[in-house]
């Protein structure tokens, strides 16, 4: 039946991550925009919030708590409401454990999750995006070929969040002859692999706090136990549509706190002596980008509450993150366009919003749900 | 819990729906668009016999009916209501909102009405032959400023005697005129008083002193009737007032503004039928015609026309998951004027671009009267317009994210 109701639980996590985006986050976003670092003590804070180690299942040392594509949504767009770089990091981890959790083997899980369910903040990581201007998750160029009872993988990633501090990156190649999300394989690369280089940590336009490399594997020998799944493999097209969902979250977040920040402003900001929020051209600007907003949101938890149900939501993620991404672009755009010349200065954050809302055009895999 | 599905009795009861639009509406909608003010009388039998008194203001839920969604016999009866609007306009708006029904006159009488009145009114609507509801607020120097209304009521003994003139009142031929219907009209009792004066008065049909002094011809949605009415001194019984005559700043206009609420949604919805109409069209015609459109792959791969196509699905569905939001507000018993506007402002906006979009990607075909996508442009247009422009919903919008007044944001 249709509704549009959270859960106790889910309005609870809503509450607690969104006062700690608000009082926590935010307040060091410019800080890590400014020195490309983020405290390490915002960092373990978050990890005492259980964000990643709570879908731990308990065996290995988590809380058990059961996944889900909407409670991820809301979680993602609260903290990227915060701040986008430092949101991506708090869960990057997330990227390596989620699969783990949904497709990898006893074995795997065993060996691999326990990291994950430490007291401290883990690093973990994924690679899926690769150099071109035409990247396309279905269509990898980085492959994977049988060698003996392992494989050998060749090609270069991009974007890799947190590669140099993980201690094995999850590499996704294309494996076998299948066309699509079907033949495509996650490795397990642990750091030291010979033939995996991290280059130079990337410098971007936006999301500045967070450090992402571009990774090469040249040659690299894996064994048979790091491929997700063992032979069966893992359902890469519905990690596709989690990462879909999660970045349109976070461009909800990010697009959410420019409208809120633009909307303050616009109440207090004065010109000839009343605020200029009384003067319909903006009035009507915050109007449609309130609409906007919600719109993002709504999108994104359709998607989410057909994952949840197990279906693929290939459409419905695709949808709602390339619509996300348009409009968190239009919203952030605005912000800056109601401060007027103090939006171009980086005393007020809504450039580094419109920085960070850029990225999701083009960005993919870098946060999952 | 967040969902989107429906239960199968709903989805089963949307098939039908769907296919009265195919079957009983598509045959005739070319039709009854080149032959303005002409009736399908048929249709109506059929509508009516059917007992689907569906329509814009259909006795819309109040937030009082949230004990009764509690129980679960009111169970999401305006998002149904929109689910049902979409399907009905997705066969032909104009058709649709010339359904006999009680209308935005029973929604005035559902919102403002003592039980008494919602007996003797409504009650009609349940027997005997085709009948409809009319709502008249707008005058030839007002719109969207309803609260300046010149229409007057005067007390005469146990009468009231309204004199004015209103405009674009849907439905008003079939209920002043061509059936045992009514018109809600809005007067002020007293002018001195602004909107607090302002009442609202059922006119029974061919009650002397109210005339049909025209009906437009209109750029879409012609199969519905947009009548000018002409009170001269006409006489309603002192019980045909909805509500107190007592003049109060709550109460009265207030009531009025209260169904806009319930009724936002559904034009969103309609907004909603007939874009998803044209979209419909534009995906077959595609498929038919080797143009693929691929979802998934790269955004920098997708050729002019997949990327128009796909901007037009997903303005589609963001103007629905809003639509159903604001419903499904009204539903549970919250608040929903600011939800109720955002739909309305999305999805007259978004579904205005959709269909024009329609008719540039069908190239000469899409301009041509043998296909209906440019009646459904000219259809889709309306719904921006009517119930809230689209500068009205904003300036709601507005007043409610900054807490304004309407004397601060105006």
């Amino acid at each position: 039946m249709v509704s549009f109701d959270l859960s106790e639980e889910q309005m609870m996590i809503r509450e607690t991550v969104g006062v700690f985006a608000r009082d926590e986050v935010r307040p060091a976003a410019r800080i890590a925009d400014e020195s490309g670092a983020i405290p390490p003590a915002l960092i373990a804070k978050s990890w005492e919030l259980g964000l990643v180690r709570g879908a731990i299942p308990e065996q290995f040392g988590g809380y058990g708590d059961a996944r889900s594509a909407v409670t991820g949504a809301i979680v993602a767009e609260e903290l990227a409401f915060g701040d986008l770089s430092i949101a991506i990091h708090m869960l990057a981890p997330r990227l390596a454990a989620y699969p783990l959790i949904e497709f990898g083997t006893d074995e795997q899980r065993a060996r691999l999750l326990k990291n994950f369910a430490r007291d401290e903040f883990t690093a973990g990581s994924a690679a899926l995006m690769e150099p071109r201007f035409d990247f396309d998750a279905a269509d990898l160029a980085t492959r994977a070929e049988r060698a003996g009872a392992g494989y050998v993988l060749n090609g270069t990633k991009c974007y890799v969040p947190l590669g140099a501090e993980s201690e094995w990156i999850l590499v996704y190649a294309a494996c076998g002859s299948e066309a699509g999300g079907a033949g495509v394989g996650g490795f397990i690369v642990p750091r030291g692999a010979p033939g995996l280089v991290v280059a130079e940590r990337e410098q971007n336009m936006g999301l500045k706090g967070l450090a992402t490399y571009e990774v090469t594997l040249e040659n690299c020998r894996l064994g048979a136990e790091a491929r997700i799944g063992g032979e069966g493999g893992l359902n890469f097209t519905r990690i596709v549509a989690q990462t879909r969902v999660a970045a349109a979250a976070m461009a909800t977040g990010v697009a959410r706190a420019a409208y809120e920040y633009a909307r303050a402003y616009a109440k207090e900001r004065k010109a000839f002596g009343v605020p200029i929020a009384t003067k319909q051209a903006i009035a009507f600007m915050l109007a449609e980008m309130a609409i906007e907003v919600d719109a993002m949101r709504l999108l994104t938890w359709e998607a989410a509450a057909w994952l949840d149900k197990g279906e693929d939501a290939l459409k419905e993620s695709y949808q709602a993150r390339n619509y996300a991404a348009q409009a968190a672009l239009v919203v952030t755009d605005n912000a800056v366009q109601t401060l007027g010349g103090h939006g171009y200065i980086r005393e007020h954050p809504v450039e580094l919003f419109l920085r960070n809302a850029r990225g999701f055009a083009v960005l993919e895999g870098l946060a999952t749900v | 819990m967040i969902d989107f599905e429906f239960e199968p009795q709903v989805a089963s009861q949307l098939k039908m729906y769907h296919a009265v639009a195919k079957q009983m509406m598509r045959p005739i909608s070319r039709e009854y668009d080149e032959r303005e003010h002409e009736k399908p009388w048929q249709f109506y039998e059929a509508m009516w016999a059917a007992g689907r008194t569906l329509g814009p203001g259909t006795e819309p839920a109040k937030s009082t009916d949230a004990a009764k969604a509690a129980t679960g016999t009111a169970k999401l009866r305006n998002l149904y209501t929109c689910l049902s609007t979409e399907e009905l306009c997705w066969g032909d708006a104009g058709l649709f909102l010339s359904i006999p029904n009680p209308g935005l006159g029973g929604a005035a009488v559902a919102a403002a009405g003592t039980a008494e009145q919602k007996e003797r009114f409504l009650k009609r609507f349940r027997e005997g032959k085709p009948k409809w509801g009319a709502m008249a607020i707008t005058e030839p120097g007002c719109g969207s400023d309803s609260a300046a209304v010149t229409t007057t009521a005067t007390r005469d003994g146990d009468h009231w005697v309204i004199n004015g003139t209103k405009i674009f009142c849907t439905a008003g031929q079939m209920s002043a005129e061509q059936s045992e219907g009514f018109v809600v009209v809005w007067a002020t009792v007293d002018r001195s008083a602004g909107r607090a004066g302002i009442k609202p008065f059922v006119v029974e049909h061919h009650t002397p002193g109210m005339t049909v002094a025209r009906v437009e011809q209109k750029l879409g949605i012609r199969a519905s009737d947009t009548a000018m009415l002409i009170f001269d001194n006409c006489r309603v019984p002192a019980d045909c007032l909805l509500g107190s005559a007592e003049v109060k700043p709550t109460g009265g206009f207030k009531d009025v503004m209260a169904t806009f609420d319930a009724t936002r949604p559904i034009v969103a919805a309609m907004a909603i039928g007939v874009g998803r109409a044209a979209l419909d069209f534009v995906r077959d015609f595609l498929r038919d015609h080797q143009v693929p459109i691929r979802y998934g792959i790269s955004p920098r791969r997708l050729t002019a026309v997949e990327r128009d196509f796909m901007e037009m699905e997903v303005q589609l569905k963001a103007a629905r998951l809003l639509t159903w939001r604001a419903a499904w507000m009204l539903d549970v018993g919250l608040r929903n004027s600011l939800e109720a506007s955002m739909a309305k402002a999305k999805a007259g906006k978004a579904v205005t671009l959709i269909t024009q979009k329609a008719v540039e990607i069908l190239g000469p075909l899409g301009y041509s009267r043998k296909l209906l996508v440019e009646k459904w442009m000219r259809d889709a247009k309306i719904n921006d317009i009517f119930e809230g422009t689209q500068q009205i919903n904003l300036m709601i919008i507005a007043r409610r994210i900054f807490d304004y007044s309407s004397k601060e944001l105006n």
